[in-house]
Parts: C-alpha cells; structure tokens; sequence
C-alpha cells in the first residue's frame, strides 16, 4: 500500500471518504479467508485489584486472517490482547475470569504452563524490544531455549528464513553478528518479528506495533502483516484506524472495557451496527 | 576586632545591602518598569556581592596569612643565640611566648610591674593567670611575648580597617552602577558560577595534594631503596632501626605484600560476588516488594558495621573455626589465615556488590523481560541470557568497587591474616597486605626520616596506582559495554 494513500488522514463524516477507505481496504487481502475460529474466548473479565477493566468478553478469532482491536485509550485492547498469552500474569494484582480456548483447548485451566503457551503464542510490543545481543542471537535465542534447532546449520537456517519472513534478511546479512539494538526503529521492530516467527508460534499478537515507527517503516511493517496472515493467526491492537482498515480482515471495537461490536472490517468501517462504532470510528470521541 | 567578629559583621552586611540595592533598583523600575535589565533582587544581590565579597576574601586571607608574617616578625627580634638552637627548640620557644602572651593581657598592673622586677616570680604569676610553664621562662620570652601582642593589635586593627574600606568602596562603586541598563543579573550568575566552579575545584586540588605529598616522601624514600629492589624484591624485613642510628636498611621486597594484598582480595571477591549476585537477582526478581523492601536494608546493615568488628569476627570466630575444623580434617590451618580474612572481608563487601548490583537489574528495562518470556522463555532463562547480559556493565562496575575496596582494608587484615609477610600461595597461613604494613611502618618510636618509616609512603603510592588502575578498566569495561548495547 503505498503512503500517498488518503486513508492516512482521519476520517471525516462525509460518505465519500467512507466509500474510500472500503475500496482501499480490500486491495491487498488475495489470500483466502479462513473461517475457522483459531481463539475462542468466553466471558472473560480482567480485574486490576477492585477495578474492572475488561467486562464479560467473549470473541472467536479465526485462523490465518488479520483481526484488529480498535477503541479509544484505556479500553482494555491491549488487557484482552494480553490475555491471549496469559502475559497479564506477570501483574500482581491482575486477576482474570472466563475462559480462552485456542484449538479447544483452555489456556486458563491449571494443567497448562504458560510458559509453553507462551511458545505457541508469540508477542510483539509497542516498542521495539531487542535484546541486547548480536541480530543472529535475538532470532536464535527462541529456538534456543526450546532446542528447535538440532545442529548449527538447523539454527542457520531458522534463524535466516525468519530474517527473511519478516522482510529484514536482504538489509542485514552481513551484519548478523553486529547488535540488534544498532538497527533502526522500524528494523529493530521487524527483528522482534523475526524473533516470534522463529519459534514458529501459531499465534502472533501484536500490540501497537507501529506506533514507535514513521510512516515509511509503517508501511513495511503493514505490508510484513499482511504476507504473514497465510501461515499465522495474526491478532493486532492499533489506535489507528486507518491502519486497521489496512491490514485487517475483521475488526473488534472495545469501549470502556466492554467488546461492543466484532465484524468484518469492512462492515465495521462502513455500516457499523453499532452507534458507538460509528461515532468513534468517525472521530467523534477517542 | 578579632576575625570571627569581623566575618559575622560582613555576613550581616549583606542583609542591609541587598535591601539597598533592591530598593534602588525598584525606585528607578517605578518610571518605566519594562526598561529594567534585570529584576529588582539581582541589583540587591549585585549590590550585597560587591560590598561583602571583596571585603571577605581580603578578610580570609589575611587570616591566613597573617599568623606567618607575624612569627617571623617576632623570631627576628629574638636574641641570636636563641636562633642558633635547633629548628624543633625554636619551635618550642615560640609556643612558649605565644603562650605567656595569651596570658599577659589577664595580669593586673601590679602584677605586671612585679614581672619586670622580680623574673623569679613569673612562673607563679602566670600559672594564676592560667598559663602553665614547664619553667621560669627567661627574660627575653617575656619581652617577645609584649612585642607579639603588639603586633598582633596593630594586625587586627589593619586587618578591620582594610576590611571596612573595602566594604565602603565595594558598596559605592555597586550602587553608583545601578541602572535600568546595568545587567545586575549576568554579573549575580557569573559570581555564582566561580562558587560552583572553586566547590568542585577544591576535591581536585586535594586529590592533587595528597598525590604530591605521598609522591614528595615516595621519592625520598626512593633515594634510600633502589625502586627495583622495591618492586621486585620477594622478601619483607625492613630490620627496625633504633632512632638515630643510620644502620642496616634491611629489605624492602614488596612482593609478598602485593600477592597477599591480591590473594586475600581474590578471595573475598570469590566469596562476595556469588552472595551479592545471588542475593541480587533474588531481590530484584523473585522477591515479593515487601520481601525486598525488609531485606535490602537489612543487608545494607553489613556495609555499616566497623571494620574493625568485623575483625574481632574473623579473630574470635572464623579463625579459631577455620583452625578446628581443618584440623578434623587433618590440615593445618594457622588462626589468622588468608582464607579467614578473605571470606570475613567478602562478607563485609556483599553488600557494594548486592545492593548496587539490586539496583542495576532493576533498571534493565522491563520490555527486554517481556519480551523473552513473550518467546516461552522461562524466569531463570530470561534473567541468565536477558537481564545479566543487560546488567552486566553495572554489575562489573559495582564488582570493581567492591574489589577496590577489598584492597584498601586495613583493620581486618591486621586482626584476621596477621602481620607476617610470607610469599605463600596456601590460603591456610597467614600472609598479609599492602595497607597492614603501612599501618606497622607509621606507628612506633620510629624517626621520620628512615626508609623503614618513608616505606609507608611508597606503599601507599602502590596500593593508590592499583586502585587508580582498577577504576581506569571498570570506566574502560563500562564504556565498552555501553557502546555496543545503547
């Protein structure tokens, strides 16, 4: 998608530029939708100490297909994001209800250590997040830890494919040993994509991954979300609309804790069933 | 007036001063507010500067320099067999006028003119004045002791008078300045810019100062003892001289010093960075935050106990423990030992290493964590290849410091290891360290001037160029670290 495109700028209410953003959105998506549902969450609630901050939600997210989470600030996006791999964890005073079942199987229930899950549900910040190791080490350093790699070369070659999934290979290959921390922002950010594919997860979560980024890395990343959606269940949280127009293929609105409506993007974009949706997604709160 | 007085009247000058200057400013701000260059304080404060600084800095100096004038003043008039006595008795024959002029001033006239007539009763009447003398002191003293109180007057009221024109001057020329384009503030700042930069100046110069006075003794030292002998000599016998006698030199061999200097620090670094590490990671990773929070001061209660308890320590407990213990065992372990020293010195140091090593973890930031448990990285995966790598610069920084201070101990050593200078590699007999012998070298019935007593200072040169040597790597460590992560 190229950067010229109008969608860059903030909807208004005029239909016209409704009209724009559903033809623009459907121009890269060739590959087959998948109807399955990958995730299925019921009920699921997050409690911060007293406070709630996500409310009874329940949502199926299906497999080799982009769903965006969109909704204003402190709309518990990312919470629920973080629930798909049990990261809320690492907060004391988090405490979450329900359930979220991916192949059917609860991820809440006792018998399942996340840190296997975490595994098979890779994660992708907001900021970049390289270690402080050699690009080679940050790619390697999942398959690593979960010995995927039975010699040198196996590990070679996990770690030059993922550079090459996530778009990076060609600009840093020969510089491998050189630190990931010396990359450019929207380098760093496809290294930690590289880094997820390399453990080769079935889900990827996203949280704001182009936020730190301008617009040129942006659209890389975006172009990267969008060639990865064939192999993985991509889920990914952005405060900008435009962008969830751009890559995904169904859309969730969160406000105020709450999942008030879930659809194809284009639906949601265009005739939300939603009155809250439509203001929010025509600019009118958020 | 004498100075203190001096001072606190300047000091209080600045009050009236300022309030001067700030009023002046405001009258001339009543016409045209907006013309002013500065606001109204900073002409109080150009104003109270310029009245006091001068004034002041003569003041000081004076004081400084005043005491030297005035005893070379007073040792001229001093009759010339005096001055032919030896430059220590000169001294004492100062101290002794110095003190029956403090005395003099409380005589009554009577008593006075008793003392002009009668030397023999001068002691008495001094000693009711409060002035002890060892004996009755001879006329001339008395003499020397009016002639410097004379001085001494005619010096304060010099020293008042300049102060004060001073004052005036600086006062007068500051307020005829004062005008709506005078720019009172730049000059306020640039005062205060010169006191910051002389409060910094001064630990320079102190460095620099003791840098000088250890290389000014090294170096006589240094004309006695060959440097070579000295740095590569394997045996410790300085053979103490009686004072006086210009004797034998015995040998100065700073070998043994230096590897038990280096041995008992090795060993308290083995014992302290596991402990500090460990106890790091615990409190900075597991811990529940009021764990932490009960075990971090408690900890750092290690590094607040005196060295020299924890000497009684090693003497009392670990020595006699290590001793019975070996000898369960069959080994023959001396009760003051290297290994006894080392492990009661890494005791003392766990916390530079835990505490500052606590607070560099906990400043690896949390997305790195994230991010490898986010990969199905397990707690101890991620802090093993994630946080330590992250830390790993800070964490060699505060394991220096601690090693630097493992090597400037003093009071353990000498209770713990012993005194005897043996160039041994078993941590079972005792050796001892650098800073031990300049401790024995300094202390004694010793005259300065020997080498056995002029080695302390050679010493210490050593063990400061080591630990100079050891600050220069960490920044060097750190520094490549911090490149290669940021």
């Amino acid at each position: 998608m190229s950067l010229e495109d109008p969608v860059n700028e903030v909807p208004t209410m005029e239909q016209g530029r409704f009209a724009n953003i559903a033809v623009t959105l459907h121009e890269p998506t060739a590959a087959p939708v998948s109807t399955d549902a990958k995730i299925k969450a019921h009920d699921v609630s997050v409690f911060y100490g007293e406070k709630q901050a996500l409310i009874d939600v329940g949502i199926d997210i299906r497999d080799k297909s982009v769903t965006a989470f969109i909704g204003p600030s402190g709309c518990g996006k990312s919470t629920f994001l973080r629930c798909l791999n049990r990261m809320n964890d690492f907060i004391p005073a988090a405490r979450v209800t329900g359930s979220v079942e991916i192949d059917g199987v609860n991820i809440y229930d006792p018998s399942i250590d996340p840190v296997q899950l975490r595994a098979r549900v890779g994660m992708v910040f907001q900021k970049p997040n390289p270690f402080p190791k050699s690009i080679y080490d940050n790619v390697a350093y999942g398959p690593r830890i979960h010995g995927l790699a039975k010699s040198k070369a196996d590990l070679d070659e996990i770690v030059i494919t993922s550079l090459e999934k996530a778009g990076l290979y060609k600009e840093v290959k020969d510089r491998l040993l050189e630190a990931g921390t010396g990359l450019s922002g929207g380098q760093q950010q496809r290294l930690c994509i590289a880094r997820a594919i390399a453990v080769n997860p079935e889900v990827i979560l996203m949280d704001e991954p182009c936020s730190a980024l301008d617009p040129i890395a942006t659209a890389r990343i975006e172009e990267l979300i969008d060639e990865l959606r064939q192999n993985f269940c991509i889920v990914i949280v952005t405060h900008s609309m435009q962008q969830a127009a751009r890559v995904s293929q169904r859309t969730a609105f969160f406000h105020l804790g709450i999942l008030v409506e879930e659809g194809e993007t284009s639906q949601i974009f265009t005739v939300p069933r939603e009155t809250r949706t439509q203001d929010y997604i025509t600019g009118r709160f958020g | 007036m004498s100075i203190s007085v001096l001072l606190t009247i300047l000091l209080i000058a600045l009050i009236p001063a300022f309030i001067i200057g700030l009023l002046k400013a405001r009258r001339i701000a009543e016409d045209n507010p907006r013309a002013m260059h500065s606001r109204a304080g900073y002409y109080g404060g150009y104003l109270a500067l310029w009245t006091v600084l001068p004034a002041l800095i003569f003041t000081l100096l004076w004081a400084v320099l005043s005491p030297t004038a005035i005893n070379m003043m007073v040792r001229a008039e001093l009759p010339a067999t005096v001055l032919e006595h030896r430059q220590g008795e000169v001294s004492l024959i100062m101290g002794t006028i110095d003190a029956v002029a403090r005395g003099l001033p409380y005589l009554t006239p009577a008593e006075r003119s008793q003392i002009a007539s009668d030397p023999a009763a001068v002691r008495d009447i001094l000693g009711k004045a409060g002035v002890i003398l060892a004996s009755e002191p001879e006329p001339y003293v008395i003499a020397a002791a009016d002639h410097l109180n004379a001085v001494r007057a005619t010096s304060r009221w010099l020293m008042t008078g300049i102060a004060a024109l001073l004052a005036l001057a600086g006062f007068v020329y500051a307020f005829s300045r004062i005008s709506a384009q005078f720019r009172a503030r730049n000059s306020v700042e640039s005062v205060i810019r010169a006191g910051l930069i002389a409060a910094s100046t001064v630990a320079i110069l102190t460095t620099l100062g003791i840098i000088m006075s250890v290389l000014g003794e090294s170096v006589n030292f240094f004309k006695a003892v060959n440097p070579l002998e000295f740095l590569f000599g394997t045996v410790w016998d300085p053979r103490f001289a009686g004072a006086g006698e210009a004797a034998e030199h015995g040998q100065f061999g700073l070998v043994p010093l230096l590897w038990g200097t280096l041995f008992i620090s090795a060993i308290a670094l083995a014992t302290a960075v596991p402990l500090g590490l460990f106890s790091a990671v615990y409190m900075s990773e597991y811990a529940h935050p009021r764990v932490r929070a009960a075990f971090k001061p408690l900890l750092e209660i290690l590094a607040g106990i005196p060295t020299i308890v924890y000497g009684f320590f090693a003497l009392i407990t670990i020595g006699p423990f290590l001793r019975d213990t070996g000898a369960l065992f069959g080994l023959q372990i001396s009760a003051t030992s290297a290994l006894g020293a080392g492990l009661v010195m890494g005791i003392m140091i766990v916390p530079f290493v835990s505490s500052l090593s606590d607070d560099i973890i906990s400043a690896v930031p949390q997305a790195l964590r994230e991010g490898s448990f986010a990969l199905g990285a397990t707690k101890s995966e991620t802090i093993r290849q994630v946080v330590l790598p992250a830390a790993l610069p800070g964490i060699v920084g505060a394991v220096l410091l601690a090693g630097s201070r493992a090597i400037g101990e003093t009071m353990i050593v000498v209770l713990a290891a012993g005194i005897a200078a043996n160039l041994t590699f078993n941590p079972l007999e005792s050796v001892t360290t650098i800073t031990v012998k300049i401790v024995s070298q300094l202390t004694g019935d010793l005259e300065f001037n020997t080498p056995q007593t002029l080695v302390a200072f050679a010493l210490g040169l050593t063990l400061f160029t080591i630990t100079l040597g050891m600050n220069i790597y960490a920044l060097h460590i750190v520094r490549k670290y911090r490149e290669q992560y940021e």
